[in-house]
């Protein structure tokens, strides 16, 4: 009854083909994008902006990233935390080297070197498949790892290898470093969320979607039909490292501040991001939001109900909460192995009939 | 279903209801533990005697001048994001809000230097974090004494050069330092660069991965390159892995030399008596033969309050936290002193770090006479003194024992090293330096 398009008519080509096309998408989308934007910045304090959002928001990001690359064209990837560093890595430099350019266009532009160094780690899936080229993959977060913590140049000399990110402002107002504005940095990782997970839905139901998909679904016939496997699936590496790109190089400088690659970009960072596209729905923009909200939100909030709600001891809440999430992930793969996006749908489709369903 | 919604609803709205019980003016001290993940051997003990000092403090003396301390645990799991969301969600606990943080972690110190400072919240990191915050001129909310990294690391080429026969017989040695491939672990790098540069020794440096259980190649590679010592910058199951290996390869125990975070019992136990001889950092005594560990069996033990098992008080990390809690509520008693009231703030307790006077006699009324070396730390120095002994393995007795005076640093090494660390820092967050008159 809620959920009903009858009566909404479209006219013409280009309504039939909106990216919402029916109605209650839309308001939900806009009303989604006021909260965001206009209620959810002055209702919550520091910490959530800080602790909760931000890490929502920056792995909803690479989770897009990856659910491009391996959602939508097929090609399973190992190498997001590596990616992630090249990003975080890049940003720094052009940081310190280039502060007059100012933060949104060194983010842009890391996220550009990201894609080109994507792209190279990307050849080799014109010839291996499926799990040699997830292996392939992990090389590249070996080999990329060990480089920014062997290299001094990445670092800067700095005696430890770690880098920190220096101040940098938008518009006179502080985003990086500590003394950074809440509301602002909130502002900026929203802002680059919303805009580049926008471009990630028309890119992937246009023409270089399309083709992707074809790979993903049958490459030999993809290849029959007049796909070319090698800009489709080297599209698809640089446009996925440039999203993961640009997730790492805000990870690093807007949320923690300082990194050091072999724990802030380790190969669980690779996993973690893999499991928040799978759980979330492989080849769904919303399924790498749920993905991200259930492996970042969930876990923190278990923690908080868990230790201020019932006093829980911190270790055993600790212990609880990996067990719960454990159980969750295997709980819903069960229910649904294609994902929380999927459900949605099931939902959708439940919603459009009720209350008389047949 | 409903029923469920409604349960949930209800636990939700309740929620502030609980936690915000309002009562008399509590002294916060969160902390940052591990008890779970890769790091807990060490992190479990390290947190027991942090905490039991200061529960102790509360049943004998109602906390420090009246103040009751209300200690905040989180869990981190040695995990830097998971410790920076731990900052974020106590840094304002409380009325007093977080007093001061003690990170217990390389990783999680860099993360929150420059957090603290915005937040003036003053950050204690013992003998880790960064080396360079010792000069209190561009840290001033960072306190590391008793002794850097870099101290500890000319201590331990002192140590050698005596054991060869004086400093001119390093040249040509060989020494090799094992160590956890992590910010942590790279601390004394540069430090024994310059002294192999400074007494001719050669120095080669081979990194372990997180977590160290894998360090066959390792190893293979000092017995190939048969190093005429060993030093180790390890933590967690990184250290009795080591040392297991180095008894594998038949490496003499008496040429290995950890650091003060590779010297616990848990380290080197798995060993069995291969690891006798195994020699490491110290800035405390061992052993639970003391007042204050007598006051806490029988103030917290007795009852029944104890964190940890009463057996395995007065263990090298239990030692270790206990002296990090006996230093944290000196100073906030000193900040009670300096600014005259019970209700100290962050702020006030940093002035209370920055005049902070330990002395033998001072020790000696908290009853840990001979415990560990007397402190002073000033506006420039947040080292302080960085004095550093060696302690040795006796594994028929099953105990450690300090077998060396407490060596100076060659500051003439460190010194130098420290300006220009910290002067890049400065340059790098724009920071300026602060005058200390």
């Amino acid at each position: 009854m809620i959920y009903r398009e009858t009566g909404q008519f479209k006219a013409n080509y280009q309504d039939d083909q909106a990216l919402f096309p029916i109605d209650q998408d839309r308001y939900v989308i806009f009303g989604i994008l006021f909260i965001t934007f206009a209620v959810v910045p002055y209702l919550l304090n520091q910490y959530w902006l800080n602790a909760i959002l931000l890490p929502f928001l920056i792995y909803s990001l690479a989770a897009l990233g990856l659910n491009i690359l391996t959602g939508y064209c097929g090609q399973l990837s190992l190498g997001t935390g590596a990616f992630m560093a090249v990003g975080a890595f890049s940003v720094y430099k052009l940081m310190v080297a280039f502060p007059e350019l100012g933060f949104i266009p060194l983010v842009l532009l890391s996220g550009l070197i990201t894609a080109a160094v994507g792209t190279l780690f990307g050849l080799p899936s014109l010839r291996i498949k499926g799990f040699y080229l997830a292996v392939a993959t992990l090389a590249a977060q070996f080999f990329l790892i060990w480089l920014f913590n062997k290299v001094g140049w990445f670092f800067n000399y700095s005696a430890s290898g770690m880098i920190n990110a220096p101040p940098m402002t938008i518009f006179g107002v502080i985003v990086t470093g500590p003394e950074a504005n809440d509301v602002a940095k909130y502002y900026l990782v929203a802002t680059f969320v919303a805009v580049f997970a926008l471009a990630a839905k028309n890119i992937a139901r246009g023409r270089i979607g399309r083709n992707w998909m074809a790979i993903r679904d049958m490459d030999i016939a993809a290849e029959l039909i007049g796909v070319r496997p090698l800009i489709a699936k080297l599209t698809a590496f640089a446009v996925s490292s440039f999203y993961v790109g640009m997730a790492g190089a805000l990870y690093f400088a807007v949320w923690l501040g300082s990194a050091e690659p072999t724990e802030a970009f380790d190969i669980n960072q690779s996993f973690l991001v893999l499991f928040m596209i799978i759980i979330g729905g492989l080849g769904s923009v919303l399924g790498s939001f749920l993905g991200a909200a259930f492996l970042v939100i969930l876990p923190i909030m278990l923690k908080n109900i868990l230790v201020d709600g019932f006093g829980t001891d911190s270790a055993l809440s600790a212990h609880i909460e990996i067990i719960t999430v454990g159980v969750l992930i295997i709980g819903f793969l069960i229910v649904e192995p294609h994902g929380l996006a999927r459900l949605w749908r099931i939902a959708k489709e439940k919603l459009r009939l009720w209350p008389f369903p047949y | 279903m409903r029923k469920l919604t409604r349960t949930i609803v209800a636990a939700l709205l309740t929620l502030p209801l609980i936690s915000g019980v309002a009562s008399a003016y509590e002294l916060v001290m969160p902390t940052l533990d591990y008890r779970t993940g890769p790091y807990a051997p060490n992190g479990i003990p390290f947190a027991n005697g942090y905490g039991d000092y200061l529960n102790m403090l509360n049943e004998r003396d109602g906390g420090i001048n009246g103040a009751r301390i209300s200690l905040v645990p989180c869990e981190t799991g040695y995990n830097t994001k998971k410790g920076v969301e731990c900052y974020e969600n106590l840094k304002a606990e409380g009325q007093s809000g977080a007093l001061v943080f003690q990170p217990l972690s390389t990783g999680i110190t860099y993360q929150l230097i420059p957090k603290a400072s915005v937040d003036e919240i003053p950050i204690f990191s013992m003998g880790y974090g960064r080396t360079s915050a010792a000069n209190g001129k561009v840290f001033p909310w960072v306190f590391n004494f008793p002794a850097t990294y870099w101290s500890q690391a000319t201590v331990f080429v002192q140590y050698i050069g005596q054991e060869e026969g004086g400093m001119d017989k390093l040249k040509g040695k060989k020494i090799a330092l094992v160590y956890h491939n992590s910010a942590y672990g790279k601390e004394p790098i540069r430090t024994l660069e310059k002294a192999a540069e400074k007494f001719g020794f050669e120095f080669m440096a081979l990194p372990v991965d997180h977590p160290g259980q894998e360090q066959k190649a390792t190893w293979l590679q000092i017995r190939r390159e048969k190093p005429d010592w060993v030093m180790m910058w390890g933590w967690g199951v990184m250290n009795q892995v080591a040392i297991k290996e180095a008894a594998s390869i038949r490496y003499p125990m008496d040429r290995f030399i950890g650091v003060w975070w590779s010297g616990s019992e848990n380290d080197v136990l798995p060993a069995g008596d291969a690891a006798d001889g195994y020699l490491s950092g110290a800035f405390h005594q061992p052993g639970d033969d003391f007042g204050a560990h007598r006051d806490i069996k029988k103030h917290l033990y007795d009852k029944g309050l104890g964190l940890g098992e009463r057996d395995r008080i007065g263990e090298v990390l239990y030692n270790r936290g206990l002296v990090a809690a006996m230093w944290t509520s000196e100073a906030i008693r000193k900040a009670m002193e300096i600014h005259g009231t019970n209700e100290v703030r962050g702020k006030h307790v940093r002035d209370g770090f920055e005049a902070l006077e330990v002395n033998e006699a001072r020790l000696k009324e908290l009853g840990l006479e001979g415990f560990t070396i007397p402190i002073k730390i000033t506006c420039e120095n947040h080292e302080g003194p960085g004095q550093v002994a060696l302690q040795q393995w006796d594994a028929k007795a099953g105990k450690w024992n300090l077998v060396s005076d407490f060596y100076e640093p060659l500051r003439d090494i460190t010194g130098p090293l420290i300006a220009e660390d910290s002067a890049q820092y400065a340059a790098e967050n724009s920071v300026t330096e602060r005058s200390c008159n």
